[in-house]
């Protein structure tokens, strides 16, 4: 397997965009990469994107996204792994480039979320549960991972204040965030004040709806050395597992399984002990997911997850900063685009890209969790500045 | 909903109808092709108990839309025993009297309803034991 870095790396302003129809969504950020890595063309594309077709009636952006990026005849992928859509497709790229298929390949995703009403994305989102055991029965996603939360609070002690903070954290790195869409700061009774949404979820423990796009490009090492004089960002480490599609199913519900395998992957492969990673960009669709997150991958122990937040081991000047971007839930969750985004963060914090302010001090290895439904598909990878 | 959609999951809503495998003993519900312990694809059927405990919970207080005129409803993930858990609403709780570990027992149900003059859709809910 040859060694794969990122050349270049694009990501529009987020929000609610309802000026731009998905084809130049996808596009704006496809371009904004090409001209990061100073090329016009790659020989493949890959696109991250839940499900287009339920939130505009779009499909084929395999070649939808060749097209309106002018790359064509380019071929395009389109990738679904619900809200992990856009890992997976890094990992698609990755794998393409790594195998020495091609050279120079683009990894890009998508979502469009606001052409539909709140019920309408509701119901689009819910497709990534188990539509006739789990949505039947009236279950969102607020209330599957509100399920979770109980179990947590019940199970280690996890308070209402923890899951919180988590939200106010985010939302002070995403505050400095200009591509961010909700950049306010939140105190802990603003989160837990807010509208419940699903006991004990309120509307601000929860990641919001969002139309954006992210794109990187992918390379291998030796030509990436010709082609750009800006510090690399090597691949290190990539891993992806699945879980069961029920949460009902699962040996411990408050315990992220796929995320601990796919880490364990990643790690291996790149040779690394968690403690040597120096920041993380991880799934925080719910406050109480960040949480479960940081316990699977190591950086708090099992049922410490709360705790440590609140002690500021993952805050921006922590120990182990966690979502220094603002993370899904101020930065917004264009779910097939979260995945990418994180790779785009990454790779701007290890190349010092990033005002003064929205710099980590030490970011020389970062990894990104990227998640799908209630944790039954988790994908994480390690880059690292060579 | 299409009918034949509604029609193949009767057996699981209506009777609680599961296949237990024949090497290892794990009890599937739904039923699977294969058993995801031991890889066996050997069944005998069987039913899930219709008795169990509360092992986590939520209220939906912002419903799909199928479901609007029904919020606030509580929805439960529930140890049927067996190494089975199913997920599904509480009926006949008031909210504040939900607790992790309660007794409840499943019952036979309405669940959601296509418009005022639509398809009714059955299933099961449990209720307090």
């Amino acid at each position: 397997m040859r060694d794969v870095a990122v050349i270049g790396v694009g990501m529009n302003k987020w929000g609610e965009l309802w000026e731009i129809a998905i084809r130049d969504l996808l596009a704006e950020s496809a371009l904004l990469a090409l001209d990061d890595a100073g090329i016009d063309s790659v020989e493949a594309m890959y696109i991250g994107c839940m499900t287009s077709g339920l939130f505009t009636d779009q499909e084929h952006l395999g070649s939808m996204g060749p097209d309106y990026s002018g790359i064509c005849p380019v071929p395009g992928t389109r990738v679904e792994s619900a809200c992990a859509s856009g890992g997976a497709a890094f990992r698609a790229a990755f794998m393409h480039v790594a195998s020495g298929m091609g050279d120079i390949v683009m990894a890009a995703g998508v979502e469009k979320m606001t052409d539909v009403d709140g019920g309408g994305a509701t119901f689009a989102l819910a497709t990534a549960a188990d539509q006739e055991y789990e949505v039947y029965n009236g279950i969102t996603f607020p209330g599957l991972y509100a399920m979770m939360a109980n179990h947590h609070m019940n199970k280690y002690g996890t308070t209402r204040d923890q899951l919180a903070q988590v939200s106010v954290k985010n939302h002070a790195n995403g505050f400095n965030n200009e591509l961010a869409q909700f950049r306010m700061k939140l105190t802990l009774d603003q989160v837990k004040n807010s509208v419940m949404v699903a006991d004990p979820m309120t509307l601000l423990d929860c990641s919001p709806i969002t139309d954006g796009s992210a794109a990187v490009i992918l390379c291998s090492l030796d030509k990436a050395k010709e082609l750009t004089k800006k510090r690399l960002v090597k691949v290190i480490g990539s891993g992806h597992a699945s879980d069961t599609i029920q949460l009902a199913q699962r040996e411990n519900l408050s315990y992220l399984k796929s995320t601990e395998l796919a880490a364990k992957q990643a790690l291996d492969m790149a040779g690394k002990k968690i403690t040597d990673i120096d920041f993380a960009e991880v799934h925080d669709c719910f406050s109480i997911a960040e949480i479960m997150v940081i316990e699977a991958l190591g950086i708090a122990e099992v049922g410490k997850g709360g705790p440590a937040t609140m002690d500021g081991v993952t805050a921006f000047d922590g120990k182990f900063p966690v979502n220094p971007s603002g993370g899904l839930k101020s930065k917004g969750h264009p779910v097939g685009a979260t995945g990418v985004a994180q790779i785009v963060e990454l790779t701007k914090q290890i190349r010092g890209d990033l005002d003064k302010n929205r710099q980590l001090k030490k970011a020389d290895i970062g990894l990104a969790q990227n998640m799908g439904g209630s944790g039954a598909s988790s994908v994480v990878h390690i880059l690292e500045g060579v | 909903m299409s009918a034949p959609k509604y029609w193949r999951e009767m057996a699981q809503r209506y009777r609680f109808e599961a296949v237990k495998c024949k090497k290892c003993g794990r009890v599937l519900f739904p039923p699977r092709l294969v058993c995801p312990a031991c890889k066996s694809r050997e069944f005998e059927n069987t039913r899930i108990n219709d008795k169990g405990t509360i092992e986590t919970y939520t209220i939906v207080r912002i419903p799909p839309s199928q479901f609007t005129d029904e919020a606030p409803y509580p929805v439960a993930i529930v140890n049927m025993g067996d190494n089975v858990r199913v997920l599904c609403q509480v009926a006949d709780c008031e909210p504040e009297e939900l607790k992790i570990g309660m007794p409840v027992r499943l019952e036979f149900r309405k669940i959601q309803q296509e418009g005022s003059s639509g398809i009714l859709a059955y299933g099961y809910k449990c209720v307090p034991e």
